[in-house]
């Protein structure tokens, strides 16, 4: 190690002059690299952001263990089960309550353009709060009142003046199923791919709204313990407790099978992951032009430090370095950017859209992968720098 | 010793049908010390012989002992190896672009293992010195003329002491001043130096700085081979 830093030390940095010596290629490659790294930030940022933004309602329960049906698949695919089983819940020690909550989505008219729009409507008892989210527990007496619900300030669509309306304290209230609803006030929680806006309603408003639903029949039990009992551990004495009809998961594990909902059952995940993939095929082809420019530029050079008794792993080591230089340097620039345009596209589409480290780690390592492979590709050209032939 | 001991060496191009013997059973050798001018007209065979000699092709047959070493049946590594002990000067000067010309001249001691950075860069700039470019030394090839090139690719031939330097028609794109101080400098370095030249060129304004002239025609060397100038 030690003699190979030296060996480090006394050698020209033949790649880092080379690349210097040409601006205009260097700008070229960089540029190249920092595009490939802006779309992996952006697929990979879109990715998680669908993972997150589809979890937040299941975060945001006030829950230690949480029931659903069997056949439920996502917060939108709940299906149901009997409220009877909540019932059954309480017989196991340390369960302190069990609610059901009736999630279901509707169609409404957007209450400022009039228009059809879908809305994800979340039904509870108000006097048991079903969200760790101050902003509803504060108005949960708002919604005992029948047809009043609390509308989600973070809903992706034109609501904007709707919002500012609630926010000054006027009443808004639009048309569902011929029914007027009266949004009562606001909590922040923000959309979803799965839906653009969430309403929380009392489950007899939820009830009124969806006639069609059995109110025996709820889409997912929030069980609370009481201090100093495991989660995990209730957990397992309701599995053995209450029929297979229902599924019993903590907290943690729901959201978990939410977002393994997402990652495999959906193809957005594939998507973004191929979208990715693609980016770093662009990255590959980009970075491969450049070097193989600079390798036949210079394969007369090359091919006289062969005559003068460099072996053709030195050379290789100059293609290297050039490789990993353009990776360190492409990646400022292909990191600064995407923030910005993380920040851009959070505004948009109002998904949660943000950098963290081990997001930037994953890149910075698939663009260094990304400019090795290149470089690897590369070097073969310079097995044409043969100075027998050249000279 | 002879530095270089050439014995009934053949050379072909291609293969089956399309097969060419460019070197004809050649048996020549070389003292150490001693300046060589080969000439020949165009295809005659010289630069493959000199190839054959500076270990950039193997050879296919007889014996080629080049500073007491046999290249015939030397594996790449080994031909490798004996490159660094000699310093080739080409047509053109081929240095390298992004490199200065210290830069370009310290290429010719890395590939030498045992040189501090420090001892590097001092002998660089001195040999630069010596060539008459010690107030260029960070000046890139590009702003450099002709003959002030192939100075630097003189210096890095020689930077290094090697005992043997083969040199391809250096002076073939340099004007008849330029070329002159050219082999000049080769000639003095090399006896300052004490080390064995072997120049293959079509130049005969330069072939007085000769101990011996050999030629030769259609890949034989012909009679007048040894004769001394």
């Amino acid at each position: 190690m030690i003699k190979f830093l030296q060996k480090l030390q006394r050698r020209t940095p033949l790649g880092w002059l080379q690349l210097r010596r040409d601006p205009g290629r260097l700008r070229v490659a960089l540029a190249g690299i920092a595009f490939a790294d802006v779309l992996m930030f952006m697929q990979l940022g879109f990715q998680n952001a669908l993972y997150d933004s589809n979890t937040r309602v299941d975060r945001a329960m006030r829950a230690d263990i949480i029931l659903s049906s069997p056949q439920a698949l996502n917060l939108q695919n709940l299906s149901t089960f009997s409220r009877r089983r909540l019932l059954q819940a309480m017989d196991i020690p340390g369960v302190e309550t069990a609610s059901g909550l009736y999630v279901g989505t509707l169609t409404w008219r957007n209450p400022q353009t009039r228009l059809k729009a879908t809305v994800q409507v979340l039904g509870f008892d108000p006097d048991i709060p079903a969200f760790d989210l101050p902003e509803v527990n504060q108005q949960l007496d708002k919604i005992k009142i029948l047809n009043v619900v609390l509308f989600d300030r973070g809903a992706r669509g034109k609501y904007a003046e709707t919002i500012a309306q609630i926010d000054k304290g006027q009443t808004v209230t639009t048309e569902v199923e011929n029914r007027t609803l009266t949004l009562g006030g606001l909590f922040t929680l923000g959309a979803s791919f799965g839906a653009d806006a969430s309403l929380m309603s009392s489950d007899q408003t939820f009830l009124r709204l969806f006639p069609r639903r059995d109110p025996a029949s709820v889409s997912l039990g929030l069980i609370r313990l009481k201090p100093g009992y495991n989660p995990q551990q209730v957990a397992a004495a309701l599995k053995s407790h209450l029929p297979e009809d229902v599924r019993v998961m903590t907290a943690k594990e729901f959201v978990k099978f939410e977002e393994n909902y997402w990652q495999t059952a959906s193809p957005i995940g594939f998507i973004f992951g191929l979208g990715t993939a693609m980016a770093f095929v662009v990255g590959v082809v980009i970075v491969y032009q450049v070097l193989s420019t600079d390798v036949n530029a210079h394969i007369k050079e090359y091919a006289t430090f062969k005559a003068m008794g460099y072996d053709n792993s030195y050379l290789l080591s100059v293609v290297f370095e050039e490789a990993i230089i353009l990776a360190f340097l492409g990646f400022i620039p292909g990191f600064f950017l995407p923030n910005v345009l993380y920040a851009l596209a959070a505004n948009a589409t109002a998904l949660p859209l943000y950098m963290t480290y081990s997001r930037a780690a994953l890149v910075f390592t698939l663009t260094l992968v990304m400019c090795m492979l290149s470089g690897a590709i590369a070097t073969r050209k310079l097995q044409s720098a043969d100075p027998a032939d050249m000279f | 010793m002879s530095a270089i001991k050439i014995q009934n060496l053949s050379h072909y191009f291609g293969h089956g049908q399309l097969q060419k013997q460019v070197l004809y059973d050649i048996n020549l050798e070389i003292e150490s010390g001693e300046i060589i001018i080969m000439t020949g007209p165009s295809g005659s065979g010289k630069t493959t012989l000199l190839t054959l000699v500076g270990g950039l092709r193997s050879p296919q047959s007889g014996s080629l002992q080049v500073l007491g070493k046999e290249l015939y049946g030397a594996t790449p590594k080994e031909l490798t190896a004996a490159r660094r002990h000699h310093g080739y000067i080409f047509q053109s000067h081929n240095l390298h672009g992004s490199l200065t010309a210290l830069q370009n001249v310290r290429m010719g001691l890395e590939v030498h293992p045992n040189y501090s950075n420090k001892e590097m860069n001092d002998r660089a700039a001195e040999i630069l010195t010596e060539v008459g470019l010690g107030d260029r030394i960070d000046y890139y090839p590009d702003d450099l003329s002709g003959g002030q090139k192939q100075r630097v690719a003189i210096a890095r031939a020689l930077v290094s002491h090697p005992q043997l330097v083969l040199a391809d028609e250096p002076t073939a794109a340099l004007d008849s001043k330029s070329g002159r101080d050219v082999v000049d400098l080769m000639q003095t370095l090399a006896r300052e130096q004490g080390c064995t030249i072997l120049l293959v060129t079509h130049d005969n304004r330069i072939l007085d700085i000769a101990d011996r002239i050999v030629s030769l025609e259609d890949g034989k060397l012909s009679d007048k081979a040894t004769a001394k100038v």
